[in-house]
């Protein structure tokens, strides 16, 4: 099956969604919600393509023969750029002194996309710490509610620890309801404890352990991997 | 009673920014001289609620001139924290490192590019000429070294901290890095040329006041009691040691004091005027218990420097006292030279150690709930004391940092120098010059802002008793 993004015609197996054939070419599609060990659900929108004239995201919308899809125009930038400072604005994310710095998916996408300063005015919401449980902390602060930890808790881990709850600005991530960590079943083996894209999952007393210099993001911008990748 | 007030705003070439009250009675006699921090920071607030392994990364953002020394006092508290007394050799080693490039790099950036015009030029000198750049036009070679010395210490930093400015270098319990082969052989190219600058850095200061002694013997001086850590043998430690205080003639209030109980020797007053506090001993009072500390206060309290040339330097320095405590205000500039060579010495004998070299760099211990953490810092004897809950989150923070410290005598000096230099109701540029000389001296961090170019707007005004503006001066 064929189809063309930007132009470069792609080959992509049926049942492939426009992102699993991009990543296979050595195309990057930016994402924040999509994990390639979790079924997708198109929340973050980040991952957003034109196709056939239609914004679509990219993580759930299958191939079709002849698609055309547009990925990098100028228009699709602006709009992922603004999703992505909306993120920062919404959430309290200090990242000079947050542990996930350099690791980080959501840092490491402003960086890509020339993010030096938030363009919307800070919400500053209240946000919780829940620090109950002896070996995994929850730092609301930092949380995008991309719903990877819900996802990876049922798919991965075969438990239910967090669930989206709430609606609108309000809606969070809860565990087990409105109850703490600590109340859940939540092991820091789980799955659901490193599929977290950003600080709010963290493993206690496991931060600033990678030297500056060695992180994930140091020295390649986040979706180098699949953009090599696709070279070789 | 007819007060009359002069404010000066902001003072220049201080890490910050800070005001100065002059307080004048009805003969225009200087009855009292106020340095107001304006700055509210608030660290020791929100910080509470915050994980511990966050802690020496956040509270370095206290400053963007000595970040490695909040850095290093609160992992030395989170050590405690997580039932560390020893670290691993590389760990420590690896850490004071960090501390000599942070005091190298510090100092040299005071000397050079804060104080020198001071010395060079004169006091009195025209705030054009005045300046960094004015230094880098008559002294260009100075300058140069200036900015290399800074840099050596900037790139120690970043070699062991991972960033220049505001790095991860220490966590509790140890390090995350040591230091490659490669690294070190960068570092020992140029330590010798450093040790060289430093010695004539540390030769402009020593001449200088040499020259001026009658004149700094009247400018800002006063007896203080001096405080800072000293290692067991009584040597200067300027990463870790117990406290020591000795008077102005040289006695001893305490000595080889445990830090973990700084608490019950010193204690802090609260004035109604100032955010920032007024620390004291508490055996002796607030009234005469304030003391200083840095440069100064350090090589007034050690019994010897373990680095050779720094020691002869030091026994130079304590000559002209007859080993007695030495309390001039300008005598810091000296006492910062002579840590500076230290500072440097020490870098040459850890980068020839093989344990920086070494993999073991984090150690474990059973969780304790309160700790302190003490560094001298380029500015003086820096406190950092928490209590952590079970849940791991920080529930109190108490901060003393060098300037809060050095509070009552940066007043007392200022104090003493506008009731010399002021005279009648007329401002001039000399009085306004020498209360920022004073001010300079102690090296104050304000907060985090450097005025180094000297541009900075600077204002005076005159206030009657009433709050009227009689008089205003302004550059």
């Amino acid at each position: 099956m064929k189809f063309t993004i930007d132009g470069q015609e792609i080959e992509a197996k049926p049942g492939q969604t426009i992102m699993e054939a991009a990543d296979a070419a050595g195309i990057y599609i930016p994402r924040l919600c999509a994990h390639s060990d979790l079924k997708p659900i198109g929340s973050c929108r980040v991952c957003t393509v034109i196709v056939d004239g239609r914004p679509q995201a990219a993580c759930v919308k299958p191939v079709a023969e002849g698609m055309v899809v547009e990925n990098e125009t100028p228009e699709l930038l602006e709009h992922r750029r603004n999703i992505i400072d909306m993120m920062f604005v919404e959430g309290n994310h200090f990242c000079m002194f947050c542990e996930r710095s350099g690791n980080c998916e959501l840092q490491a996408m402003a960086y890509r996309f020339g993010i030096t300063a938030p363009q919307y005015p800070f919400q500053f919401p209240p946000k919780e710490v829940d620090a109950s449980h002896p070996d995994v902390m929850l730092d609301h602060n930092r949380c995008i509610m991309c719903a990877r930890c819900v996802r990876a808790s049922q798919e991965l881990d075969g438990k239910n620890v967090f669930q989206s709850i709430g609606r609108g600005f309000d809606r969070k991530i809860g565990v087990n309801g409105e109850k703490v960590l600590a109340d859940t079943d939540m092991s820091v083996d789980d799955r659901s404890a490193d599929v977290c894209p950003v600080g709010c999952i963290i493993k206690k007393r496991t931060a600033f352990k990678t030297p500056i210099g060695q992180r994930l993001y140091d020295h390649q911008p986040i979706g180098s991997d699949i953009e090599e990748g696709g070279h070789e | 009673m007819s007060e009359r007030k002069i404010i000066i705003e902001p003072v220049t070439r201080v890490e910050g920014h800070g005001k100065v009250t002059i307080l004048l009675d009805e003969n225009q006699q200087v009855t009292q001289a106020r340095l107001h921090i304006v700055e509210f920071r608030g660290f020791e607030r929100f910080i509470q609620g915050r994980p511990y392994w966050e802690i020496p990364v956040l509270v370095q953002r206290l400053c963007g001139i000595c970040p490695v020394s909040h850095h290093l006092a609160a992992a030395k508290a989170m050590d405690g924290i997580v039932g560390v007394d020893q670290l691993t050799p590389t760990a420590e080693k690896i850490r004071r490192l960090m501390h000599y490039g942070q005091m190298f790099q510090s100092h040299a950036l005071h000397f050079f590019h804060l104080c020198s015009p001071d010395l060079l030029f004169g006091f009195d000198a025209d705030v054009a000429i005045r300046n960094v750049v004015g230094v880098a036009r008559k002294f260009p070679e100075l300058a140069v070294q200036g900015v290399m010395m800074r840099k050596y210490g900037q790139e120690i930093i970043k070699a062991t901290a991972g960033k220049k400015i505001h790095g991860t270098g220490a966590v509790p319990g140890g390090v995350n890095k040591n230091l490659s082969i490669a690294e070190r052989d960068e570092f020992l190219k140029e330590i010798d040329q450093m040790i060289e600058w430093s010695k004539s850095a540390l030769k402009i200061a020593k001449d200088y006041t040499f020259e001026h002694l009658d004149e700094l013997a009247d400018f800002g001086a006063f007896d203080s009691n001096h405080v800072s850590l000293i290692r067991e043998d009584g040597a200067m430690d300027l990463y870790h040691g117990n406290l020591r205080a000795v008077n102005a003639e040289g006695a001893t209030i305490f000595d080889q004091v445990d830090y973990q109980g700084y608490y019950k020797y010193i204690a802090e007053e609260v004035r109604p005027w100032s955010y920032m506090k007024f620390p004291f001993i508490k055996t002796i009072g607030p009234e005469n218990g304030w003391y200083r500390v840095g440069p100064l206060a350090r090589i007034n309290t050690c019994d010897f420097i373990d680095s050779p040339e720094a020691e002869i330097a030091r026994q130079e320095f304590m000559g002209i006292t007859d080993g007695k405590p030495n309390n001039l205000t300008m005598a810091y500039h000296w006492a910062r030279m002579i840590e500076l060579l230290h500072s440097a010495e020490k870098i040459r004998d850890l980068l020839n150690d093989p344990d920086l070299q070494g993999t073991d760099l984090m150690v474990k211990g059973e969780r304790r709930e309160e700790s302190v953490g003490l560094i001298e810092a380029p500015r003086g004897t820096l406190f950092h004391h928490y209590k952590v809950d079970e849940n791991d989150q920080v529930t109190m923070a108490n901060l003393i940092v060098s300037t809060t410290n050095n509070n009552t005598p940066m007043n007392l000096a200022v104090e003493g120098v506008a009731k010399k230099y002021l005279s009648g109701t007329e401002i001039t540029e000399g009085l306004l010059n020498h209360v920022e000389v004073a001010i300079r001296a102690y090296d104050p961090c304000l907060s985090c802002a450097t005025h180094a170019l000297g541009k900075m707007p600077l204002e005076i005004e005159l206030r009657d008793a009433a709050g009227e503006l009689i008089d205003r001066k302004a550059r």
